[in-house]
């Protein structure tokens, strides 16, 4: 399997929240502001990389039976890891994302790649896998929050960008650039739960109609061609 | 008296104004993928109860122990999710011998609550909200109970829908996932509800 075909399916044709519809909790729990998002793309970058690398290491000692037992624990290992390190350096985003942090433990995304791809596949291919559905994660977090923190409260990029002291911070003092008066005809209800099944909803509702229409266009050609 | 304050407090907030489901995001994958039906919504509803309570009593006496070698910094997460696996397990072996006919109604959602964030979600909250051991017992029914609640809900919602028209393109989950929000919505009208 190639990278570029890795990367086109994590992205977007088995993107893993969007297809797969996996990891839905913190999708919809933690994309209220851009640096939420991004600092939870990350963390799962690393995280599911760094799985599927050692699980793809393993697979061959692994006894199947208690395969899953052993990937629970690789991952709780390296999700201590990333807690204690974003505790250490990045607190404003430890403090933001809370309780979700130690819940990549049982996000689907990190135990079923490690399951569907990892298990089965080389090293390298798996560390590409990892950075691909990764990746695929993120843009839908980033999406979610754009399109929730501009509905919301009128503002871009809160938490991380236009902070007190540079354009871009990791403190979580950004502001976000002010697009319209979020406070006098913003939507409250996107911040909100509501916003977060809402939004995730209709994404997934548009790449549903994106994926229908590009297998019929595929489908039609295919006619013509044998015509 | 001050304690059953709390508990009821407790409760409250986890039934209705602090909902796992709806206002906390937790447990949210058996949420959407056990919900055709209501009758299997309650026995998972049933199962979650029963294995958050047990996780949330076993997991604080794990904590003091933790935290009396210094290690609750280090082990706490891996701890909590070995307790809830191994829980799990044995709640599975233990129906199946002396209640077999509850084992075979819950069937493959037994062994699907390890990997339910609600449950390894409220341990975690039971830290760090520094519960007691009455209070994390407390709160760990009582979420269970309102994700019962939600589950319920949402799947009594959700076999109606078969007969609602809608775009083609919301087929699946994204009409589940609107519905919930709506839910979500009607919930929202507890929030700020005190009774002390």
């Amino acid at each position: 399997m190639n990278i570029k075909q890795q990367f086109k399916e994590g992205l977007v044709t088995n993107n893993p929240v969007l297809v797969q519809l996996l990891g839905m909790c913190s999708t919809m729990a933690i994309t209220t502001s851009l640096f939420n998002g991004v600092g939870m793309g990350l963390s799962v970058i690393i995280i599911l990389t760094c799985c599927n690398v050692v699980v793809s290491l393993c697979r061959k000692f692994i006894p199947s039976e208690i395969r899953l037992a052993i990937f629970v624990v690789l991952i709780a290992g390296f999700v201590t890891i990333v807690d204690l390190l974003l505790k250490a350096f990045v607190p404003a985003l430890s403090d933001a994302l809370g309780v979700f942090i130690p819940l990549i433990v049982v996000n689907c995304i990190v135990i079923g790649r490690a399951e569907a791809f990892a298990a089965k596949n080389s090293v390298g291919a798996s560390f590409v896998d990892g950075i691909a559905q990764g990746l695929g994660y993120t843009l839908v977090l980033m999406a979610m929050c754009i399109i929730r923190e501009f509905l919301g409260s009128g503002t871009f990029g809160g938490g991380l960008l236009n902070g007190a002291t540079s354009f871009l911070t990791l403190d979580g003092s950004g502001t976000g650039f002010q697009i319209f008066n979020g406070e006098a005809y913003g939507c409250l209800f996107m911040i909100l739960p509501l916003g977060g099944f809402l939004t995730l909803g209709c994404l997934i509702a548009l790449m549903q109609y994106v994926l229908r229409r590009s297998a019929e266009k595929k489908e039609l050609k295919e006619k013509e061609g044998a015509e | 008296m001050e304690m059953l304050q709390s508990l009821l407090s407790i409760s409250l907030g986890a039934i209705l104004i602090n909902n796992f489901i709806f206002s906390q995001f937790l447990g949210c994958c058996p949420f959407l993928g056990v919900s055709q039906k209501v009758d299997s919504a309650i026995g998972m509803g049933l199962a979650v109860t029963f294995v958050m309570g047990l996780a949330s009593a076993l997991s604080y006496v794990v904590n003091l122990v933790l935290i009396h070698f210094g290690l609750d910094q280090y082990l706490q997460t891996l701890a909590f999710i070995l307790i809830i696996a191994s829980l799990v397990q044995l709640v599975e072996m233990f129906l199946k011998k002396s209640i077999p006919s509850l084992y075979s109604a819950l069937g493959i959602y037994l062994p699907l609550i390890t990997t339910n964030c609600a449950v390894l979600g409220v341990v975690l909250l039971n830290v760090q909200n520094n519960h007691n051991f009455i209070q994390s017992v407390c709160y760990g029914i009582t979420g269970g109970l309102g994700f019962m609640l939600a589950i319920v809900l949402f799947a009594s919602v959700r076999e109606r829908l078969q007969f609602a028209e809608y775009p083609k393109s919301f087929e699946g989950f994204p009409i589940a996932l609107v519905s919930a929000g709506l839910l979500a919505l009607a919930f929202m009208g507890f929030t700020g509800m005190k009774i002390w």
